[in-house]
């Protein structure tokens, strides 16, 4: 098993006609993952290599039957996308966008979280969902990454790709690979992805990649203490970054006492948490408490 | 990107809030006409992006002409922990009755704005909140509806304002909600909010976070901020469209991708080394963009090694290593650097590299490895061969 993607996904892009948005649907679907088809307003009618576009989500839907979006429109227009989704009755939106405004992102959370229940956003501004062996949504490199036992989340992309690569390296595979984003306001929290891995029968363990600013963090260690029976662990980065500068993520901004890397790490640890003190450390550990051995699905 | 007091309070004003009448200046003369405007006694008060002002002696009352010269050049010019003073406000001075606290931000963990009101104003509010948590009222906004004016009101008497300012109190919380909303805000605070004698509800001073990825809807911000205290690095990073953040040690980072960029600074610290800055070239990126991110990180002088650590996803090494070699044959560095790159084609980046022989210039396979070479080589110390 994997969570929230799977051999069922139906993908539909928003933005599939942009540069960015037809290179990654393309490399999304020669991986494996059904493109069943793409929004872009003005388009409808037309293809991308076959995969076709309609004008809106509510004729996506219709016609297409899509289970996930993916959202890859510039900032201005995200939320709108999103929303549109979410209103067609779309299950799961992955929002890939860079640089939503955070009252846009209150906005939708919101919103979704009132009028349409039914719809988890992932994301903004994350690399998004791979479920390897099954399907990949999102701008992680597959190659990586094989079918396995480990649950990985993660505020940042580029450091999933690390320690999933050390990982692996080890011997080991990944059931999925959600990256939630690093924006202030993200559509899922570290707790509600520890929920799903919780309850997939695959996961074994799970890796848990944070980062300064905010306290979704702190957050996840009450959830993991009080909810969890599978080990996680666990890796911060940021220690070493300044007060009050914002460190490349919109939500990467130690405030004042709150937010620090110390902090974090030092919750996560109060609840038995093992941190890694770097992505290395981290991987080597998760290697350890799975007994060393691999136990890459056979 | 944080404000200054009287960009603030510009902003306040245009939302209806109440603000004393002043005008931002850079020198004495201009401070003696604004003050005359405004009429005395003035106060004279420092603006720059750090807490502390008055204790610094960055904030000064002046009765008369002789007293705001005294001041003005004083404060002109004066360092407060590192931000040199080159802007002063000069408002008329407010009578005092009470001093009020009230604030709206961004509250992520509930995932609504949050409103912040305490009659404990004009002290640090964090103290407040800590010591008597009870005297700082909490209210969760719904974004979707906004703060109605019944909310607003009970907000303002729950937390104990005097019954007569009671309505004054509440209409300033609106008005600072909709700064906070129109102006997309991530924080809009005002400590001390006073009432005058008179019975008037007043900002005395202003702290505002506006929404970088907003800005296009705001043009007229766009110049604010305190542009003549940023890091000139920093300013030029911005006008790059390059993630930088300059830091005080020697050693240069270069990476892909925030949360890695953010873990390799660690990395190196953790192996006795000190980053000299904060790099994200970010994903996708090319030739081009490597070769500026160079350029910038040597243009600070205190670096003595770099180290470059990409892990490719969207990136391809074979561009990064190209972006190098180009940098390399513009630049001719004179500092030693260490390269890691694993990922998209790392082989092939790594044989350009390789090929290209170039002075100075070591590989890493590991991210460990390599923050443990650049700190040698930072300190002076030979690593072996280049690679």
């Amino acid at each position: 098993m994997s969570v929230l993607i799977d051999e069922r996904t139906r993908l539909c892009v928003a933005g599939i006609t942009g540069r960015e948005g037809s290179f990654h649907t393309l490399n999304n679907r020669n991986y494996g993952t059904n493109v069943v088809g793409g929004v872009t307003p003005g388009k409808g009618g037309q293809d991308v290599e076959g995969i076709p576009v309609f004008d809106s989500w509510e004729q996506a839907v219709a016609e297409a039957q899509p289970n996930t979006a993916m959202i890859f429109v510039p900032p201005r227009f995200a939320a709108d996308a999103i929303l549109e989704a979410a209103a067609a009755g779309v299950e799961l939106v992955i929002a890939i966008t860079e640089g939503i405004p955070a009252h846009d992102e209150l906005r939708v959370y919101n919103t979704i979280a009132r009028d349409y229940p039914g719809t988890r956003l992932i994301g903004p501004n994350c690399p998004g969902i791979l479920s390897p062996g099954k399907a990949n949504v999102g701008i992680i490199p597959a190659s990586f990454f094989q079918d396995g036992n480990v649950g990985v989340v993660s505020r940042s992309g580029t450091l999933t790709y690390q320690i999933g690569n050390e990982i692996a390296q080890a011997g080991f595979g990944c059931s999925t690979i959600v990256g939630i984003g690093g924006d202030p306001v993200p559509g899922s929290s570290f707790v509600d992805i520890l929920e799903l891995f919780e309850s997939d029968e695959e996961t074994e363990l799970v890796v848990l990649s944070g980062e300064i600013g905010g306290s979704a963090e702190e957050e996840a260690a009450e959830y993991i203490a009080e909810n969890m029976s599978k080990p996680v662990v666990a890796y911060i980065a940021g220690f070493t970054a300044p007060a009050g500068k914002q460190m490349g993520h919109a939500g990467a901004i130690v405030s004042g006492s709150a937010g620090t890397a110390a902090a974090k790490a030092q919750a996560l640890e109060a609840k038995g948490v093992r941190v890694g003190r770097t992505p290395t450390e981290a991987a080597r550990i998760a290697v350890e408490v799975l007994g060393g051995a691999s136990l890459a699905a056979s | 990107m944080d404000l200054l007091e009287y960009q603030g309070k510009q902003l306040f004003a245009r939302h209806g809030l109440r603000v004393s009448q002043g005008k931002p200046v850079t020198n004495v003369e201009d401070a003696v006409t604004a003050a005359a405007e405004v009429g005395y006694p003035v106060v004279v008060k420092a603006q720059v992006l750090i807490g502390g002002r008055g204790k610094a002696g960055g904030v000064k009352l002046a009765a008369d002409e002789s007293e705001l010269r005294e001041h003005a050049s004083n404060i002109l010019g004066m360092d407060i922990k590192g931000h040199i003073v080159r802007t002063v406000w000069i408002e008329h001075a407010s009578d005092i009755a009470s001093e009020y606290y009230a604030s709206v931000l961004l509250d992520r963990s509930a995932k609504k704005p949050l409103v912040m009101f305490s009659v404990e104003g004009g002290v640090d509010i964090e103290e407040v909140a800590e010591k008597t948590p009870e005297k700082l009222i909490r209210h969760h906004v719904d974004p979707l509806a906004g703060l109605s004016r019944a909310e607003a009101l009970r907000i303002a008497s729950e937390g104990g304002a005097d019954a007569d300012v009671v309505e004054g109190v509440a209409d300033a919380l609106i008005a600072l909600y909709e700064v906070w909303l129109q102006e997309d805000a991530t924080l809009a605070e005002i400590n001390p909010l006073i009432v005058t004698p008179e019975r008037e509800v007043k900002a005395l001073d202003s702290k505002v976070s506006l929404d970088g990825n907003a800005l296009y809807r705001h043009p007229e911000n766009q110049s604010l901020s305190d542009s003549e205290n940023e890091d000139p690095l920093e300013r030029r990073a911005k006008e790059e469209g390059v993630q930088y953040v300059k830091l005080d040690g020697d050693i240069g980072i270069l990476g892909n991708g925030a949360g890695l960029v953010m873990s390799t600074l660690d990395v190196v610290s953790q192996a006795g080394g000190a980053p000299a800055n904060f790099l994200d070239a970010g994903g996708g990126s090319n030739a081009e963009t490597i070769k500026q991110a160079v350029d910038l990180i040597l243009a600070n002088e205190a670096v003595n090694a770099v180290l470059v650590n990409i892990f490719a996803g969207i990136t391809r090494c074979d561009q990064v290593a190209m972006g190098l070699i180009a940098a390399f044959e513009q630049i001719k560095p004179s500092v030693p650097f260490v390269v890691r790159l694993d990922g998209t084609n790392d082989v092939e980046g790594r044989r350009l590299l390789a090929e290209a022989a170039l002075a100075n210039v070591h590989t890493a396979k590991t991210m460990n490895e390599a923050a443990e070479m650049v700190v040698a080589l930072a300190a002076g110390q030979s690593v072996g061969a280049p690679a």
